[in-house]
């Protein structure tokens, strides 16, 4: 107290009036804001642990609460603002080092933001997505660069393995640790039903997801965590992780406590035991040598996975891509610095990496100078937010993009940002049985075939209006789009036009 | 099946491997092909020559034996079975193996043993009959490695053995301690009865390459283990 004090960044305020003392919000809390105190026959708070995450305010009955931002500040200071003083107390009080949840929060400029989409006007016809065919299944991987034919005149379609995306949205790389096995049973038979991916991310594969594996991506990292022959053949691809987006160059410490049995299962390691993934492969100082785990990973499965290496949008991220479809992938997906995390260094968080609109669209003109764009898809992530920034990720030159934050919002996420407390009252990031619980797979797997069915009308809605009835025919078509209040050094990264040009 | 490799690719030996309705397999004159038997389980390969990098990853209860040297990452996330290298070998044998074992009669390079480590009834081994590059046992979470250092003057493990080390064991053959050990791992002379933990291994060395495992075990041992009085933490302040 007194010099370590720090106020609280909210308020319950509770409405006397309708509270009826049921005490749902106490039991929902498992930040124990809310009890109940006899004496005076009333609900008290204790602000001082409260996230704001929403759920007693979800679950009043009576409405009766709600979670507002404090007003006791200190003193107004354009430089030295309230967060960046409360951080530097927090060190003070602890030695820490900061530790945040989910995606940068800064008001970083968000470049979709700034770019608009075109539509036909009268010389070109708009196509009506009600009435007419539109093609939105994508195939990733190494395309051939030429059609070739047998002594009979007929194709030869010996092509390496993809993946068939009935859109192009996949869901992006969550470990079963960072996310509740209820989470994860949601994403796999949600990807199943939509014939598209999920991602198990680097803490291996729960026994009971095996039988989704058609639709599973499976994630090889540097501390190879439940990686073995089983596992390999169970994913429909293999993506090795080289980089996230929300933490570039730095890897993963998963402490033993976190360790339960379950996740000692998946991840093949001791109950309790740390589980360390350092940034670097010390197997992987060069291009040669990621090559030489893309074919080992290859070789294994017998050539039929398509191989995913999954970088974070940096400041050579075009040189990377380029060396990275170099070393036999076939496909690259590239995380950008918005993107989400269970638990990073906040100063990385928010002060390492690029946007991944402007890395999409240097990694894409690279490529294609290169005459090697087809050698590889190319998949973005790292804050797609909606059907709209996957259009325009599209038209930048992206095969497909990957949502996890967007996911983990129609699973019930309210981004209150503290997955790494563990202690998720929305059943998600938490390993703690009375808290997964409260995600129903049931009802969570529909909540995001919902959302991924609604952008594909959307997506479609939006390629009829530019006359586009084929994903194909939008892919890296730029002239779709055009920026508003950018520099000309940004239209140029983005090689696109500003509006009215 | 006996095969002269010298003109076969990588590719067409791991098909042959695979395909093949026989166990075992014996090739010839191999020259730098990788990833020879990767991921393979209920196979036996008999390599005449050098083979390339990743012999053996994935490995899943194959047995491999090199007659020659081996080169880097033999044993890559291996699962189960055994390597046997009657040579030397390159840098990070065994990356995150988890089972099997790997023999090597001659010297390794780096990072021999990188994030080994062991689960329920899976349990990793690495030994070197020779001496060792810098950074064994880096990231070790479990398992053994047994470095032999026969007829090497001096402590046969390089610098900075134990970097990052948080579970399983090292056993390292040497009148003198590894030197600029961090303090996450402890270092002390192995007792007898810790050196009877390993003669199953010592017996399984000398079985493959020769020798005699009372006369290993004579020796002075250092066991290495990580201290979990002080384990690799960053203090976290939630923000």
């Amino acid at each position: 107290m007194g010099v370590e004090f720090i106020y609280p960044e909210f308020e319950v305020i509770r409405n006397d009036e309708r509270c009826i003392g049921c005490r749902v919000c106490e039991r929902q809390c498992a930040n124990e804001v809310h009890r109940y105190d006899v004496e005076r026959g009333r609900m008290m708070s204790d602000e001082t642990t409260c996230v704001n995450c929403q759920r007693c305010v979800s679950l009043c009955p009576t409405r009766a609460l709600k979670i507002v931002k404090s007003d006791c500040t200190l003193r107004e200071n354009a430089n030295w603002q309230n967060d960046t003083i409360k951080e530097v107390y927090k060190q003070a009080n602890s030695g820490g080092v900061l530790l945040s949840s989910m995606g940068n929060p800064k008001p970083m400029p968000v470049y979709w933001d700034k770019i608009l989409i075109n539509a036909s006007q009268v010389t070109n016809p708009s196509i009506d997505p009600l009435r007419e065919p539109m093609e939105t299944k994508v195939f990733l991987g190494k395309k051939p660069e030429k059609i070739t034919r047998d002594e009979n005149g007929r194709l030869i379609t010996d092509l390496p393995p993809h993946l068939e995306l009935s859109m192009p949205v996949m869901f992006s790389a969550m470990s079963y640790g960072s996310i509740s096995y209820n989470a994860h049973a949601s994403l796999a038979r949600a990807a199943t039903k939509l014939g598209v991916y999920y991602n198990t991310g680097e803490g291996g594969l729960h026994e009971d997801f095996f039988k989704y594996g058609e639709n599973t991506i499976v994630q090889v990292a540097s501390g190879r965590f439940g990686v073995n022959e089983e596992y390999l053949s169970a994913g429909a691809a293999i993506e090795i992780k080289m980089g996230q987006g929300a933490k570039p160059g730095i890897g993963g410490h998963l402490p033993g406590m976190k360790i339960n049995d379950e996740i000692s299962k998946t991840r093949m390691i001791p109950k309790g035991t740390d589980a360390i993934s350092p940034a670097p492969h010390h197997d992987i100082y060069s291009i040669e040598d990621l090559r030489q785990l893309v074919f080992s990973l290859k070789e294994a499965t017998n050539w039929e996975k398509p191989v995913i290496v999954k970088i974070a949008a940096v400041h050579n991220v075009a040189a990377i891509a380029s060396g990275v479809a170099r070393s036999g992938a076939d496909i690259i997906a590239i995380d950008g610095f918005r993107g989400g995390t269970g638990a990073a260094p906040t100063r990385i968080r928010d002060n390492v990496g690029i946007p991944i609109e402007l890395a999409l669209a240097s990694v894409d003109a690279r490529l294609r100078d290169e005459g090697i764009r087809n050698d590889v898809s190319v998949v973005v992530g790292g804050s797609v937010r909606s059907a709209a920034d996957v259009v325009k990720a599209i038209a930048l030159g992206a095969d497909a993009c990957y949502i996890a934050t967007s996911a983990l919002l129609a699973l019930g996420c309210h981004l209150c940002r503290s997955c790494n407390t563990g202690k998720c009252n929305w059943g998600i990031a938490t390993q703690r049985a009375d808290l997964v619980k409260r995600l129903n797979p049931d009802i969570g797997y529909q909540r995001l075939v919902n959302l991924v069915t609604a952008w594909d009308h959307e997506i479609k809605e939006m390629m009829g209006g530019m006359g586009i009835n084929s994903i194909e025919a939008l892919r890296g078509n730029r002239l779709m789009l055009r920026g508003v209040g950018l520099t000309q050094k940004e239209l140029d990264i983005l090689g696109i036009q500003h509006a009215g040009e | 099946m006996k095969i002269d490799a010298k003109n076969y690719d990588y590719t067409e030996i791991n098909k042959i491997v695979r395909e093949s309705a026989e166990e075992k397999f014996e090739f010839d004159n191999v020259l730098g092909q990788r990833y020879l038997g990767a991921g393979t389980s209920g196979k036996e390969l008999l390599i005449n020559g050098t083979p390339g990098n990743a012999l053996g990853a994935y490995l899943n209860g194959s047995k491999i034996i090199v007659h020659g040297n081996a080169q880097d990452a033999i044993g890559d996330t291996m699962n189960d079975g055994a390597i046997i290298v009657h040579g030397n070998c390159g840098d990070t044998t065994g990356y995150a193996m988890r089972s099997g074992e790997i023999y090597v009669q001659g010297n390794a390079g780096y990072r021999v043993g990188i994030h080994m480590k062991s689960y329920e009834d899976l349990y990793p081994i690495i030994v070197i009959g020779g001496k060792v590059g810098d950074f064994l046992g880096e990231y070790q979470a479990g398992g053994i490695i047994i470095v032999f250092g026969i007829g090497v003057e001096g402590c046969p493990v390089g610098s900075f053995c134990g970097t990052g080390m948080h579970g399983g064991e090292m056993f390292i053959r040497s009148e003198t301690a590894p030197v600029g050990l961090p303090k996450q791992v402890c270092c002390a002379e192995a007792t007898d009865e810790e050196k009877l933990s390993i003669k199953h291994y010592a017996e399984r060395f000398v079985k493959h390459f020769g020798g005699s495992a009372d006369e290993l075990l004579k020796s002075k041992f250092w066991k290495l283990t990580p201290n979990s009085a002080s384990p690799y933490k960053q203090l976290y302040v939630n923000n």
